[in-house]
């Protein structure tokens, strides 16, 4: 793969919880990926602007307080407005697995668990862009 | 602790069992190379006397209920009372969430804990844009005193203690409970409970901020100086480690950046002319109960003992109740797995053994299921129950401070002491607290000591049962998990239109007008909001004029 992988890793809603967002943005980090962290208190709005800004290939979203139906399928359907549906979308926080259906059906890529290696993420995702890019080729 | 000759037959002693452990090894070598807490402080193989050498039993540790408070705040401890069994709940509206307290109260818990959610933490009514998805979430939402009253309708306020999670609003909510009372025929100096009040570490760790540090540490010295005065028995403030923790710190950092921040309100309020033997008396704390159970109750210790000295040493103050470090606890809820998790409850056991033998005054058992969602009912029994099984069965609530004179728990204590003052003294070098969190000192220290913590998780050098060890596959979609309707949201949102028709909207005016001219000058901004809360002025009114004169604060991102 020539191009490294961009992601932004978001947090949306008003939830405080980072410590998975950066953990899991360090790992990245570390496995060779360009990493746009957002920061506290994002709009759907303002995560999808820095995303096609940053030109990211994915974005990653970390929610811990229960409002994840809501910030997922707002999240893809304004990727879809503005004609950006190739960025893969997946997330991860306290999300109850019987809800992973229904963000799964949003067209989430993936959802991850407490207790996920982030090896398991990356992994997921260096396959994810890589079949995304190969269709674009 | 032991006078030279005895220390000499130690010595000798030492030399004989380190030739065994030689033998030993060559059989078969120890698990690991090396051998730390959960926080990562180096553990000896064995201690003994020769380790606590430096400790003197009259000035380092002393009697229960004595400088420097070492081994407890007051001299019976649990003989006299046990600790107040105070499960942290809310959810939903004021009516479900009122269930659940008269719930829990009924079950035999001592104290509420009130968990409100994000849009009321963060100054937002219910119908603001920033709320959409969040109403109800986390907590219970409220808007305005009609809330409140419905969230505390026939719970006798001067009778159960409250404590309320709620940091940059918290003058608002304190209002509101002030409010309540009244129309109980409750006078606020018959009041007592605890407002969490710490916007330091919502710097820090836990996020929740509104307004930018000057003027939020005003609103704080604004409540220490009116519930000096009105309110004697409110903690006003519960100077909170836990969610520096559960952010992923060490133990050592969850005492140095908690104390910390306790030193910055400390200061702040000295500076605006208020006397710290008074308000002193009034600052509570809270800490995270890990699953290290040698370090976390070395921990409770240390943190007794390093803030008495602070406040008699640095700040002078004479006041026995002004030096005592009263906590609550909160079992550790980044230890929960969603993977096989029944074995959360015995997690929550051993955490609670933690808490109870380092002596703290309330206690929060966290529910087995809240690695995947808020607690069912049963869940929260059984977390109760867990308080319930240590205080009334396990017999280690009849010996004051019992693992006092422990070698490794005197050693540890010491060694914590020690690694948080290293820290205190670097933030006093950087110019104290606010300034380190403007640099993000205390955050990048956090954020690696996260990273290392996940990095041994996935090295397989920290195990967690059922996660990368032990593992089982599991249907997890036969679960009965607690989930909140969205029509909540729709329904609080019509709740809160209709009671603005209802309410004299000239009087809301006038009270948020005088709230700006307060806000504008230094008047004491409690009574004001008081009286706004009195008259229905909602929360995120008032939130909203403070954010007008006060402006927001922007977060450091520190990665």
């Amino acid at each position: 793969m020539d191009r490294k992988i961009r992601v932004v890793v978001a947090k949306p809603g008003l939830d405080g919880h980072d410590r998975g967002a950066k953990v899991v943005a360090r790992a990245f980090r570390d496995a060779g990926m360009e990493v746009i962290y957002t920061g506290l208190r994002q709009t759907p709005e303002q995560i999808v602007a820095t995303a096609i800004q940053e030109d990211a290939d994915a974005i990653g979203i970390s929610i811990l307080s229960g409002a994840h139906e809501y910030c997922f399928k707002t999240i893809i359907e304004l990727l879809k407005e503005k004609n950006a549906e190739d960025i893969i979308v997946f997330g991860g926080g306290v999300i109850p697995e019987t809800d992973y259906p229904t963000l799964l059906g949003f067209g989430a890529g993936a959802i991850f668990g407490p207790g996920t290696p982030t090896t398991e993420t990356i992994e997921w995702l260096e396959k994810a862009v890589a079949e995304k890019r190969a269709k674009e080729a | 602790m032991f006078d030279s000759k005895q220390l000499q037959e130690v010595s000798e002693g030492q030399k004989l069992y380190d030739a065994a452990v030689e033998k030993a090894l060559v059989k078969g070598p120890e698990r690991k190379a090396n051998f730390t807490t959960g926080g990562g402080i180096p553990l000896k193989r064995t201690y003994t006397p020769a380790d606590v050498d430096n400790v003197d039993y009259s000035k380092d540790l002393g009697f229960p209920g004595e400088f420097p408070y070492t081994r407890g705040v007051q001299p019976t401890m649990y003989r006299g009372r046990f600790w107040t069994m105070r499960q942290y709940a809310g959810f939903a509206t004021a009516e479900d969430s009122n269930k659940r307290y008269r719930y829990l109260l009924s079950q035999g818990t001592t104290g509420l804990s009130v968990a409100f959610d994000l849009p009321t933490q963060i100054g937002y009514d219910s119908d603001d844009p920033m709320a959409i998805g969040e109403c109800g979430k986390v907590g219970v939402a409220i808007d305005s005193l009609a809330d409140a009253e419905i969230l505390f309708d026939q719970i006798p306020l001067d009778k159960v203690s409250t404590s309320m999670t709620i940091n940059a609003p918290a003058s608002v909510l304190l209002s509101m409970y002030i409010a309540v009372a009244e129309k109980q025929g409750v006078p606020m100096s018959a009041l007592s409970g605890t407002i969490q009040n710490d916007i330091l570490k919502e710097y820090i760790a836990r996020g929740t901020y509104i307004f930018p540090p000057k003027p939020s540490m005003r609103l704080i010295t604004d409540i220490f100086k009116f519930c000096s005065e009105n309110i004697p028995k409110w903690n006003t403030i519960s100077i909170s480690g836990y969610h520096i923790r559960e952010a992923g710190s060490t133990a050592i950092q969850e005492v140095a950046f908690t104390l910390a921040d306790g030193i910055a309100y400390i200061e702040a309020a000295i500076k605006s002319g208020q006397d710290p033997n008074v308000f002193g008396k009034r600052l509570s704390f809270f800490f995270n109960a890990h699953n290290d159970f040698l370090e976390e109750v070395a921990k409770f210790r240390a943190a007794r003992k390093l803030w008495a000295k602070i406040m008699k040493e640095r700040f002078g103050v004479t006041d026995k109740h002004a030096l005592t470090l009263r906590f609550h606890t909160q079992t550790a809820g980044c230890t929960l797995t969603a993977q096989q998790a029944e074995n959360n409850i015995v997690r929550v056991g051993i955490q609670t053994m933690a808490a109870v033998c380092g002596g703290t005054q309330s206690l929060h058992t966290n529910s087995l299921d809240e690695a995947l969602a808020l607690p069912t009912d049963k869940s929260v029994r059984i977390a109760l129950r867990t308080q319930q099984i240590v205080a009334y069965e396990s017999g280690i609530t009849n010996v004051v401070d019992p693992l006092a004179g422990s070698y490794a728990i005197e050693a540890l204590t010491k060694q914590i002491e020690d690694g948080a003052w290293e820290y205190i003294k670097k933030i006093d070098e950087i110019g104290g607290m606010l300034t380190a969190i403007e640099k993000g000192y205390p955050q990048k220290h956090i954020q690696d000591a996260a990273y290392d913590y996940q990095k041994s998780i996935e090295s397989g050098d920290r195990v967690i049962v059922g996660v990368n060890k032990f593992h089982i596959d599991e249907d997890m979609s036969e679960r009965k998990l607690l989930k909140v309707d969205a029509s909540v949201g729709v329904n609080q949102i019509n709740k809160l239109h209709a009671m603005k028709e209802k309410r004299d909207n000239v009087k809301v005016k006038n009270c948020l007008e005088a709230i700006r001219k307060g806000a504008q000058g230094d008047d004491n901004l409690m009574p004001l909001i008081l009286d706004a809360v009195r008259n229905y002025a909602t929360e995120g009114e008032i939130c909203g004029v403070l954010r007008d004169v006060f402006g927001e604060y922007k977060e450091n991102v520190v990665l």
